[in-house]
């Protein structure tokens, strides 16, 4: 389905006029670490979700700050005030690890697959452009998860 | 989301993550990302498949073991289709006979309506939100009965009170919005049958009063003297899918 060319022209276009708008960064940046059997997991969603009685998103340009998700978090309560209407919310409302997978993530440590689960888990809203505008939440949230001993950050789009 | 992974790998934090548009990180070069051939606003896959999930989250973990990168690869399988999966015909889902509702004075047309739509809903939403042990609803801290009516009060002569002091007036539009869709969405979920997301989609926005009413606020917001307003009625009330929807 995000295959560009099984999409409407319309949307076809606006996705690329967002690549080509679309930063490039001149260096790859590569951290390596132990393997995943001993590796410590975060999620990190751009899906605007946070808990029920959290500040929703504002969808202004004061957008890029982001919501704690606590790993103990009830999956039902967990909502989304994303400012984009332009992507499926039905799957989200049936099942929320189809967005946030953390009870997939949970049953990957319980059988070792990774090592452990963050204690705390984040979400932004995606929608500032140009993505560069997440910067310095970006590197604020780099110390946070270094301080729960993450090595590995899992990041989900929506 | 690929700065972010960019940002965050830059700090020490290794990262990988999820592709939704393979254009968009193959411009951006995250340093590890798994495209999913998967639509916007699922990159798990499917709701309630477990196994197909838990096989994708693996899969883009597992790319964190590769030796150098940027590293984006394609994960190999299509989303499930739950079997069950049908379309909503005109008139055929959430069925409601409008009888002739009370009109307030000086309320507007649509006010009556779609209160007595949201009303006639409402058992379905609440077995649905039982079933699913929780809901949705609620970023906007209203009722589906106040959403309703503060989303028409913007149909009116005079917008309506901003009463959400901390939120501009167009975000507590956007809010009301979101959950009124949500209470329709989780209503329309729990009846028999599997609903399509398009198919959901185009019976919310197309097929009810509260359609009716976004589909109308969405011309006449963008003329808004507030600009909160007219953002939100410009970007974010109607899907682009349903605006740029073939007519016959």
């Amino acid at each position: 389905m995000a295959r560009l060319a099984d999409l409407a022209e319309w949307e076809r276009e606006h996705l690329l006029h967002l690549r080509d708008q679309a930063p490039r960064f001149p260096t790859q940046p590569w951290v390596e670490g132990p393997p995943l059997a001993r590796r410590r997991v975060a999620l990190i969603s751009t899906a605007g979700l946070h808990g029920r009685d959290d500040p929703p998103f504002t969808g202004n340009a004061g957008a890029t700050e982001y919501r704690v998700i606590p790993s103990d978090v009830a999956a039902a309560d967990l909502v989304m005030s994303h400012v984009s209407v332009n992507f499926d919310r039905t799957g989200f409302r049936r099942d929320a690890d189809l967005v946030f997978p953390l009870s997939r993530l949970k049953e990957l440590a319980a059988e070792g697959f990774v090592g452990s689960v963050a204690d705390f888990h984040y979400s932004f809203m995606g929608a500032p452009f140009p993505p560069t505008r997440f910067e310095a939440s970006a590197r604020r949230l780099a110390g946070l998860l270094a301080r729960d001993r993450v090595d590995a950050a899992v990041l989900v789009p929506v | 989301m690929s700065a972010v992974g960019h940002y965050l790998e830059e700090e020490g934090i290794a990262t990988t993550g999820i592709s939704l548009v393979r254009e968009h990180s193959e411009a951006m070069r995250p340093p590890r990302a798994l495209w999913v051939p998967f639509m916007l606003g699922r990159p798990l896959g499917a709701p309630n498949a477990p196994a197909f999930q838990r096989d994708v989250l693996r899969a883009a973990l597992e790319l964190l073991e590769r030796p150098r990168g940027p590293v984006l690869e394609d994960y190999p399988h299509e989303a499930p289709v739950p079997e069950t999966d049908v379309v909503i015909a005109d008139g055929e889902a959430c069925p409601v006979n409008f009888g002739r509702a009370p009109q307030r004075a000086g309320a507007h047309p649509l006010a009556g309506r779609l209160a007595e739509e949201i009303a006639q809903l409402r058992p379905w939403r609440e077995l649905g939100a039982r079933r699913r042990g929780g809901s949705t609803f609620g970023v906007s801290g209203r009722t589906p009965e106040d959403a309703g009516a503060f989303v028409v009060a913007f149909l009116g002569e005079t917008p309506p009170e901003n009463d959400r002091p901390g939120q501009s007036l167009g975000q507590a539009l956007k809010l009301a919005v979101d959950d009124l869709r949500a209470f329709y969405e989780e209503a329309a979920a729990a009846q028999p049958g599997e609903f399509g997301s398009e198919a959901l989609m185009r019976w919310f926005y197309l097929e009810t009063v509260a359609g009716e009413a976004l589909l109308d606020l969405q011309r006449k917001a963008r003329a808004s003297d507030d600009e909160s307003v007219r953002t939100v009625a410009e970007r974010s009330l109607v899907p682009r899918a349903i605006l740029n929807r073939p007519r016959a």
